[in-house]
């Protein structure tokens, strides 16, 4: 939903079913855009499963710097996943687990 | 003179200069308080010294690093490094309350002699750990019908003896039942269904076919993560039987979804000798810290010298500075981008998958509310 689109520089959008996981993240990316004036989020209430995120910028479309913010957190988040799942694979060649050492011990026995 | 703007000139230092990078990068724990806590977040926020702060995803791909520091079957420590804290944070909230795991919800009790209440038996069964893959796994509402894609079926039945010791029932009398529920639905308390016709009497799941013929599950049958954890404790003549049914759910609804133990992270603390700490200070100095953080380098000569040894066990307890002229000897500080992060699973999943899991989460969101936008 949609809030004060009278002027396409500033919008309130508010997210049911979120909170400060995704509007905390989405804000930092927000005011990491340059085309970005002013941006924050606000939950109205703390049992209301609602946030409103205000964007307002310099002369873009809200609604747009706002796709972008999510299309670069979700480039980041990408980025994370690949680069954790590699460190996790080094770490693992790395320390094989014990149990894969143990078998290869006993096998030469059951032969 | 060709027209050069000052910031392009040679002379002109870049970037920020050097006290400003330390207030922007780390966290000074001075005696009295933390200082530069806050993270700047604002791109323009430099753009008067030719800075620029906005996000840009090349520079973010180049510097973010992970490294894994432990990783056992159910815990795991890793640096996260080049990552703003309220991506960091949301990872963590959604690994402690949006990662689905597999729990008992639903406890059917035919008979229950014990001490201990319906209620209270019902939610001990809830919080017991089950060693099953959430993402083969449908999520079940209230009102679909529990079919072997979205329920799992376990049954309690154990019974003390007159005259025999009591009898502890731990976790691993818990048995699982691939083909569904055992117990007749009785037609009268069908609400709205046609009465069972044909040979086999209705039950209160709906399984098509056994949950141990499907392939993941043929040779790693379900089984609760612990086996000895006392679920209740019987009195001669005292007897359970029981049925649970287990959902997909996640921790937000309730802890018992939450696939963590606890899931949290610190920033690295650093620890900067200011100057060239010797002899007796150096002694006095290593005897300060509880954390044991600092060695003495050896000099020859009877010379001695401070050294940080392991900056990583700090715990910013701030008693190497709390006495007189410590404070312009040794800087405790917090480096705002480094994250030691670290899961505990309960045990449905290994630690790894569910950071990840965690992350496809947060991914899942951006997108859902990019479609909305669209």
């Amino acid at each position: 939903m949609e809030h004060g689109t009278k002027d396409v520089k500033s919008s309130t959008f508010c997210l049911t079913d979120e909170d400060h996981t995704l509007a905390n993240a989405v804000r930092f990316t927000l005011n990491q855009d340059p085309r970005v004036d002013f941006c924050g989020y606000s939950i109205p209430h703390p049992s209301d499963a609602q946030v409103n995120i205000r964007v307002q910028t310099t002369g873009a479309h809200a609604g747009e710097v706002l796709k972008d913010a999510l299309q670069s957190l979700t480039a980041m988040c990408q980025h994370v996943r690949s680069t954790f799942d590699g460190a996790v694979e080094e770490y693992q060649l790395e320390n094989p687990p014990v149990e894969s050492m143990e078998t290869e011990e006993c096998l030469p026995k059951k032969r | 003179m060709p027209k050069v703007s000052a910031l392009n000139m040679p002379d002109v230092p870049m970037g920020l200069p050097s006290h400003m990078e330390l207030q922007r990068t780390r966290v000074s724990c001075d005696k009295d308080a933390p200082t530069h806590t806050e993270n700047v977040q604002a791109s323009g926020a430099y753009a008067s010294v030719g800075v620029d702060n906005s996000l840009r995803l090349d520079q973010f791909r180049k510097n973010f690093r992970v490294t894994v520091v432990r990783l056992t079957e159910d815990d795991m420590e890793f640096d996260m490094i080049g990552i703003d804290p309220s991506i960091a944070n949301a990872f963590r909230r959604i690994l402690i309350s949006e990662v689905p795991t597999m729990a008992i919800e639903k406890v059917f009790i035919a008979n229950s002699t014990t001490l201990v209440q319906d209620e209270v038996l019902a939610h001990r069964l809830g919080l017991i750990p089950i060693k099953a893959d959430p993402r083969l796994f449908e999520w079940k509402d209230d009102n679909k019908v529990s079919n072997e894609k979205n329920t799992i079926v376990f049954k309690l039945h154990a019974k003390c003896q007159r005259g025999g010791p009591r009898l502890t029932v731990k976790s691993d009398q818990l048995k699982w039942l691939p083909n569904g529920s055992e117990f007749i639905d009785e037609p009268t308390t069908a609400t709205d269904s046609t009465p069972a016709t044909g040979s086999t009497p209705k039950t209160f799941t709906n399984f098509d076919h056994s949950q141990a013929s499907l392939p993941e599950f043929a040779n790693n049958p379900i089984v609760p993560k612990h086996p000895d954890i006392i679920i209740s404790k019987l009195g001669p003549g005292q007897e359970i039987e029981l049925e649970a049914h287990a959902v997909k759910g996640i921790g937000k609804t309730h802890a018992k979804w939450s696939p963590v133990s606890t899931a949290w992270y610190r920033m690295l603390p650093e620890v900067v000798l200011l100057q060239d700490i010797k002899d007796e200070l150096a002694e006095e100095l290593v005897k300060k810290c509880p954390a044991k953080v600092f060695d003495i380098e050896d000099l020859g000569k009877g010379k001695m010298k401070a050294t940080v040894a392991r900056p990583r066990s700090c715990t910013l307890c701030r008693e190497c500075i709390r006495e007189e002229n410590w404070e312009e000897r040794v800087s405790l500080r917090r480096v705002k981008d480094h994250f030691i992060f670290t899961i505990e699973s309960a045990g449905q999943l290994p630690p790894q998958e569910l950071f990840t899991e965690a992350v496809k989460i947060l991914e899942k969101k951006c997108k859902g509310l990019l479609d909305e936008l669209s």
